[in-house]
């Protein structure tokens, strides 16, 4: 591994769920690399794909759905090419990912400690149960939980929920991963919390190198948090770049209507705003680009598959036609 | 945890104050009590004795008051054929019940948990298939009937194990039981797995059902993306969340199975008090009868009120929920 | 291909022909093979046990052809005046093929005799509950949770006792253990069916109750009710038995497949294994084809698992 090989590089990576109505492409061709230290935004809509992007990357992905080709290069090295076992010992060791719905992450019938513990020792047998306990105890602090020695011995429905989701995240910091993927782990936490919660992960990844991928609906988060973004529709990632350059002039209609921008204004600290029409069923998707129906530059090439383009420079998109002109009105 | 335990307690006294009054009306208005528990060959003279000791000369509500002032003293009549206090028998045989009983529900959970785990871990599978059609047959056999089957393949025909009697025991706290012998311990095999027939059916049932719904569930995923090892996984994070389903109905079940050991304590002329219920009902001892139905309701109401505190201890969101009350 | 043209213009043609809910409820049913053969057993069952007189080889309880020579024979021996006794005979010299036809026919009648009666005292004490709520719904509800709460065996075990012997009283036996059971499906369906509109209707009609409970609820109960009466009568069956065989159950003079098994227990240990192991396995085939037939009903009248 020399100093410039990506913590995470994923390449055409295609996940596709066989369902008795049909197969389904949740990852249809998904490209992105994710540096040392660095926080990659993945937004979209409902569906689009990113959790199970997120659980392909940690070989989660639950039947009837399955990796069908790609790579998943860590540190240089194809995750799918490992047996179960290898996989096992980077999950929650140096792979770690929060999940999005807190309320079911944790077992209702085991202690705190007893989850934070058997994450500790499943990976090192070797640390003694009260090494094991101190370290759940310095990571419950570490997100906010006051008086961490109590809650360790308490059942998960003495929580409320965005307590939950500390815990759960204190469980990814656990064995000091390289790479957090966060699945909207700040969703269902209130605002000042969340705002610390972004705090520590961002001195997390400056500090130590942690790599993250950061999958989420708001805007304002990736806009704060994120060195990268990748814009998902329909199982693709249709743009991604710079935060800065994404946010500020996005070239694709899909992440245009995101924004809902007007040139020229900053748009961090816009929410998800909905483009009108349906998110498309992954069923039956249309033969080219998923947008096509919604899109209004949307013309007869686009019923071929776009291909990755960069129309500029360090910008990555799938379009045919982008828009380019920065002083173009959206829908002209 | 303490007024849970109270409360629940106090729920236990008043079914058993019920129960009693159903069979004190059971056996003095459908039945007649003089018939009920006066030997029928007592002379004239006798039966107005025992009527009188009885108190059954009085009006009815002082004769229930009665019965339960004796049952308190645990005088439920004598038996007929054995001349002695009915209870008393019964207490001597319960030992030999109870550990049919234990050891059939012991038999339930280490067969069937893993049975029901495996099936509900992979339910396409055929060995799951096999699995489940297996315990649909075991619903549907005739418990006694297999019993006479398992006697005839493994005493008669193999000659491996002893088909009656309860083997040598040994006293354990002033308790006779088989299980530390290994005589006592072959004279158990039959029986107990006979017993257990059933409910192994049913626990293959629950914990696949239960397996099934766990698998699905987020924290099972979460352990997982935690880098437990599959053992683990299944062992602790799955087993214990399909342990309370499983244990709890295991132990209400627990009295069904004393119930039903009077058939199997028949084919196996296993000397607990099921055997000494169906002698009684064809000698017609019937103080023993009523001595039996008194004491399975109260088996069965204590039961019901060890598996609730159990049931507490093992699911933390019951236990809190009922402290906050 | 061709099939599917055809069809398409046979609906074309006659668009009078849909499936009526018979038809449908039949080809639903016949999804499940296993389900089918289960059928034509428990049909073939219940044939043997109507005909059992005139199909059986011999009359084994006529004791004038029942020779003590030819007792204890293995199946397939034959008997001294030529007849073969396929299954054995048992230490009288009686044909237990035709024994287990005469039993299966005493079994199957305490059984569905016990069920129906059940079912009438149950439905009706169900939709009493249903039907008039309150205290009287209540009170009846408690009894049928505490009933239920007791095995089955336990409580035959205690009607016996108190009542006696005799084929009457097991039969009384069997209705109290079973009555609840429908008593439960019964108020169920019909609280659902209560709160529908037409109940409504038919109350501002100032239909009689009567009316209102047979001609509307009766109907809907129906489904639920067919189900738990074949699971039910599967109990009953093996209960007679295991009561029989512990001899509380039928008197001597009515040897079902519970009291056959008893008597080969008898003579199982010296060998003739044959004795009470085909009884045994008529008794099976009998309970495990009716709880199949049971469970694919389930299935197929189950109306969440309809499409
Ligand atoms: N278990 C499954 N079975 C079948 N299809 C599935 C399954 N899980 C996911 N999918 C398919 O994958 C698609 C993407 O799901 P995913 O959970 O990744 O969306 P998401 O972008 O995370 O959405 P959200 O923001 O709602 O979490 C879904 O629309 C669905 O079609
Ligand atoms: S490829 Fe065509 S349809 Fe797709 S986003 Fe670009 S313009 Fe719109
Ligand atoms: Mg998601």
């Amino acid at each position: 591994m020399t100093s410039d090989t990506p913590t995470l590089d994923v390449r055409d990576l295609k996940t596709h769920f066989f369902t008795k109505a049909g197969v389904a492409r949740a990852v249809d061709g998904v490209s992105f690399t994710v540096g040392k230290g660095e926080v990659v935004g993945l937004v979209g809509e409902s569906g689009s794909g990113k959790s199970v992007t997120g659980f392909s990357i940690i070989g989660l992905v639950d039947p009837p759905g399955r990796v069908v080709s790609g790579e998943v290069r860590f540190k240089g090295q194809n995750l799918l090419d490992l047996k179960a076992e290898q996989m096992r010992k980077l999950r929650g060791n140096r792979i770690a990912m929060i999940f999005q719905d807190p309320m079911m992450t944790l077992n209702p019938v085991l202690r705190v400690d007893t989850q934070m513990v058997e994450t500790i020792r499943a990976h090192d047998a070797s640390v003694s149960k009260a090494d094991a306990l101190a370290r759940a105890r310095d990571a419950l602090g570490q997100v906010g939980i006051p008086a961490p020695d109590e809650r360790l011995r308490s059942y998960p429905h003495q929580f409320s929920g965005g307590m939950r989701q500390r815990v759960a995240i204190a469980i990814a910091l656990l064995n000091k991963p390289d790479l957090i993927i966060a699945d909207e782990p700040t969703t269902a936490l209130d605002v000042t919390i969340q705002g610390q919660i972004l705090y520590e992960a961002q001195k997390l990844c400056r500090e130590t190198g942690t790599s993250m991928i950061w999958i989420t609906h708001d805007l304002a988060v990736v806009a704060g948090l994120a060195d990268k973004i990748c814009v998902m529709y329909g199982g693709r990632i249709v743009e991604q770049g710079l935060i800065d350059d994404v946010l500020d002039h996005p070239v694709h209609p899909y992440t245009r209507g995101l924004l809902g921008s007007v040139p020229g204004h900053n748009t961090r600290g816009h929410r998800l705003y909905q483009i009108p029409g349906m998110a498309p069923s992954l069923l039956n998707l249309p033969e080219g680009c998923a947008f096509q129906a919604r899109c209004p530059k949307a013309d007869d090439a686009c019923k071929a598959l776009p291909h990755i383009t960069n129309p500029v420079p360090g910008r990555e998109i799938r379009c045919f036609h982008p828009h380019l002109d920065q002083d173009e009105e959206i829908g002209a | 945890m303490s007024v849970f335990i109270i409360r629940r307690l106090m729920q236990s006294v008043i079914v058993v104050a019920v129960m009693s009054l159903i069979v004190f009306v059971g056996v003095n208005v459908v039945g007649d009590p003089v018939d009920m528990l006066i030997n029928p060959e007592a002379d004239q003279a006798e039966i107005e004795r025992v009527i009188r000791d009885l108190g059954l000369d009085r009006p009815l509500h002082e004769q229930y008051l009665y019965f339960v002032g004796n049952a308190f003293e645990g005088d439920l009549g004598k038996s007929f054929v054995f001349g002695e206090s009915a209870l008393k028998l019964i207490v001597q045989r319960m030992p030999a019940t109870f550990e049919l009983a234990f050891s059939a529900l012991l038999m339930a959970i280490v067969i069937g948990v893993p049975f029901g785990v495996y099936a509900g871990m992979r339910p396409n599978a055929i060995s799951s298939r096999t699995i489940m059609a297996g315990s649909i047959l075991g619903f549907s056999l005739p418990t006694f009937w297999v019993g006479l089957m398992m006697i005839m393949v493994f005493a008669v025909m193999l000659g491996w194990l002893p088909s009656t009697g309860r083997g040598d025991t040994v006293e354990i706290f002033g308790i006779e039981v088989s299980f530390l012998t290994a005589d006592g311990l072959s004279h158990l095999l039959m029986p107990a797995l006979n017993l257990a027939l059933l409910k192994i059916s049913l626990v293959i049932r629950l914990a696949r059902a239960g397996t099934r719904e766990a698998m699905h569930q987020d924290y099972v995923k979460f352990a997982r993306a935690k880098g437990l090892s599959e053992t683990r996984v299944i062992l602790v994070h799955v087993l214990k969340n399909i342990m309370i389903p499983v244990v709890t109905v295991l132990g209400l079940e627990f009295g069904s199975l004393i119930a039903f050991s009077v058939v199997t304590e028949t084919v196996f002329a296993w000397p607990g008090m099921g055997k000494l219920l169906i002698d009684a009902l064809h000698n017609l001892d019937r103080p023993i009868i009523v001595a039996y139905l008194m004491m399975i309701v109260l088996v069965f109401v204590i039961i019901n009120l060890i598996v609730d505190i159990f049931y507490s201890v093992l699911d933390p969101r019951v236990r809190l929920k009922d402290a906050g009350q | 291909m061709s099939d599917a043209a055809e069809q398409t213009t046979a609906h074309a043609v006659d668009p009078v022909k849909v499936e009526t809910p018979l038809q449908r409820f039949v080809s639903d049913y016949a999804d499940n093979k296993i389900s089918v053969v289960a059928f034509i057993v428990l049909v073939g069952i219940i044939f043997i046990a109507i005909f059992a007189p005139w199909i059986s080889p011999t009359d084994p309880y006529d004791l004038a052809k029942v020779s003590i020579f030819d007792s204890k024979l293995e199946p397939g021996t034959k008997s001294m005046d030529g007849v073969t006794f396929w299954l054995g005979t048992d230490s009288a010299g009686r044909d237990l093929l035709s024994s287990i036809f005469y039993g299966l026919r005493i079994s199957l009648g305490v059984g569905v005799m016990s069920g129906v009666i059940a079912l009438c005292i149950g439905s009706a004490i169900g939709l009493i509950a249903a039907y008039y709520g309150g205290r009287i719904d209540t009170l009846i509800m408690r009894i049928v949770d505490i009933q239920l709460s007791f095995p089955a065996i336990l409580v035959a075990l205690i009607l016996i006792s108190v009542l006696g012997k005799g084929v009457d009283k097991v039969i009384i036996a069997l209705v109290l253990v079973q009555w609840a059971y429908y008593a439960r499906t019964v108020r169920g369906s019909a609280l659902v069916e209560r709160n529908k509109e037409y109940i409504e209707a038919a109350t501002c009609l100032a239909l009689g109750n009567n009316r209102i409970v047979f001609r509307h609820l009766m109907p809907n109960c129906l489904p639920p009710l067919i189900v738990v009466g074949t699971v039910q009568t599967a109990h009953a069956i093996s209960l007679e038995a295991t009561l029989s065989f512990l001899g509380v159950g039928l008197p001597i003079t009515e040897p079902s497949l519970g009291l056959l098994i008893a008597n080969g227990f008898e003579v199982m240990l010296s060998g003739l294994y044959w004795v009470s192991f085909f009884p045994g396995i008529a008794l099976l085939i009998t309970i495990v084809s009716i709880n199949l037939v049971g469970d694919q009903l389930r299935d197929v009248l189950n109306p969440r698992l309809q499409k």
